[in-house]
């Protein structure tokens, strides 16, 4: 068996761990794992490596076949292979598929919690409003409302230039 | 602007207290965030990250908070600047390799510190001495919420602040504390602990952060994980496992000394003896040794001694600290030499350590509370 890292010693360290029920395992040579800093525990986290390695692993698995290129940067699977790391924003769309089951061994969950930009939770709200305004009208309009919906018809349309205003500046 | 006449003196730098301050170090919080439709600073080309470091250096240099800062690009730091940044631990490693195209606003009161085009656009931190990672939050939410009117972020609704490497994707937050563990090392109870803390989803690292020695019995706790769980709740979750360690350390020291004092005032006073009679004395074997000093000005065995003076030798025997102070270059071997002189200079007024009075072993205990 060959060093997960350099791909030329014989591995004579092996290591393994449970991450979120799912066993990971690392086989390492000596200099390899002495670089890692895995003969001193103090200093190391099976997690930082794992990440490392497994990271390209997972992208490779999920992307069999086919080179994929991101559309906007020209990142390609083998640079992130090589970095760990992607080229634009635009690649997590690209790499999407491949990214998701490596998301969430490395993280809590797949969906954003936390802070937003100002500019989005407002976009986000309009589109919230938008919504109950539509289904406030098709009611109305079902219940032959008609004064009430032309209420609600403008309030409309203001929330739609408001939205329009948000995207155009 | 130089940045040495920037920076606070070490002496002035190790005399900032926070809560907690004889375990936790310091506390920081650190986002990372990236300019919408521009790529990483890793794979874009020079011109598109001087560009990138156009559109946001002088955004950050405009924020209340940075009246005053220390504003430059790092093509125009030498690499002896960089490295006392390190030692600072205002900047990462990472950083200091970086060159034209990348940038670095601090505050004057070194708080704040945004690093431009490290790995990501922007990754700005907030310091501050002890535990207060609570404070740092909300000074650096404050600051990117300010930040996010005047540059356009790469955010998307499912993934959050999009970010160079998928392990920081989402809230983009690192909250860490540096930590003094001596008596935890000592009991060789630290393996364990690590290994329960990192059980928590929770990162534990030497001195300088990823990949580095844990020298001088110096930890950094951080989280790992930024996607699926809010700002706020990493914070509160950080901040209880941190109290915990706080009382672990403490319990650590108290055990200790009464079930082991010898060994305790054997390290202690053999740690004393070396560095105050020295004549030459690596920086590793320095910060190993400082560290026991500082556990004995900590449990009372130097009176008269502040924690401080250890602090401030911390800092100021490190290797680019010491160069500082020569205008030659100094080979390691030279600066073994002066690094020695130094030491015994500083230290020969404190006299050797006390012995405790064997009746009352109760030193203050830092007990946090919880909150």
């Amino acid at each position: 068996m060959l060093c997960d890292i350099c791909k030329q010693n014989v591995a004579t360290v092996h290591l393994t761990q449970m991450v979120e029920g799912k066993t990971k395992k690392v086989d390492l040579c000596e200099s390899c794992s002495k670089a890692k800093g895995v003969d001193d525990p103090t200093g190391f986290s099976l997690a930082d490596l794992l990440l490392g390695l497994g990271a390209a692993q997972e992208m490779e698995q999920a992307m069999a076949g086919g080179e994929i290129k991101c559309p906007h940067c020209g990142f390609t699977q083998a640079d992130f292979k090589k970095a760990g790391r992607l080229g634009c924003a635009d690649c997590y769309a690209t790499f999407g598929e491949g990214l998701e089951s490596l998301l969430k061994t490395m993280h809590k969950g797949t969906k954003h919690v936390g802070k937003t930009p100002h500019a989005f939770r407002q976009s986000q709200d309009l589109a919230d409003k938008l919504k109950s305004l539509q289904s406030k009208l098709d009611k109305a309009v079902h219940d032959e409302d008609f004064e009430t919906a032309a209420h609600v018809r403008d309030e409309i349309n203001q929330v739609k230039n408001k939205i329009s205003e948000l995207t155009t500046s | 602007m130089d940045i040495h006449e920037f920076l606070t003196s070490p002496a002035e730098a190790s005399k900032r207290s926070g809560p907690h301050d004889r375990i936790v170090l310091s506390s920081r919080v650190r986002l990372a965030r990236n300019l919408r439709g521009m790529a990483f600073p890793g794979w874009a080309k020079k011109p598109e990250r001087v560009k990138a470091l156009e559109t946001i250096r002088p955004a950050v240099e405009g924020l209340r908070q940075m009246g005053g800062a220390f504003s430059e690009s790092m093509d125009n730091l030498t690499a002896l600047d960089k490295q006392i940044l390190v030692e600072r631990h205002l900047i990462s490693r990472e950083h200091a390799a970086k060159n034209a195209g990348s940038g670095l606003v601090l505050n004057k009161e070194e708080s704040l510190c945004v690093m431009i085009n490290e790995e990501d656009h922007l990754r700005m931190q907030s310091l501050r001495p002890g535990l207060q990672i609570k404070d740092a939050w909300q000074a650096i939410d404050q600051v990117d919420s300010l930040l996010e009117k005047k540059v356009e972020y790469a955010f998307s609704p499912n993934l959050g602040y999009l970010t160079a490497c998928p392990t920081n994707l989402g809230t983009g937050i690192r909250v860490s504390a540096m930590l003094h563990l001596p008596a935890l090392v000592l009991g060789e109870q630290i393996n364990q602990i690590i290994q329960a803390v990192n059980k928590l989803g929770l990162a534990v690292r030497g001195l300088y952060g990823e990949g580095t020695e844990a020298l001088g019995n110096v930890f950094q706790v951080s989280n790992q994980m930024t996607l699926g769980e809010a700002e706020t709740d990493i914070v509160e979750r950080l901040n209880k496992v941190l109290a915990q360690l706080i009382e672990h350390e403490e319990n650590a020291r108290a055990t200790l000394l009464e079930s082991k004092p010898k060994v305790i005032l054997n390290q202690i006073g053999r740690a004393y003896g070396i560095l105050a009679n020295a004549h030459s004395i690596s920086s590793k074997e320095t910060m190993n040794l400082l560290s026991l000093l500082r556990l004995g000005v900590d449990i009372g065995l130097f009176p008269g001694t502040e924690r401080s003076l250890v602090d401030e030798l911390f800092l100021i025997t490190q290797p680019a600290h010491l160069q500082k102070r020569y205008s030659e270059k100094l080979s390691a071997e030279e600066r073994d030499l002066l690094r020695a002189d130094m030491l015994r200079e500083r230290l020969r007024h404190v006299s050797r350590p006390h012995p405790m009075p064997s009746s009352s072993p109760s030193p203050r205990l830092d007990k946090p509370n919880e909150s």
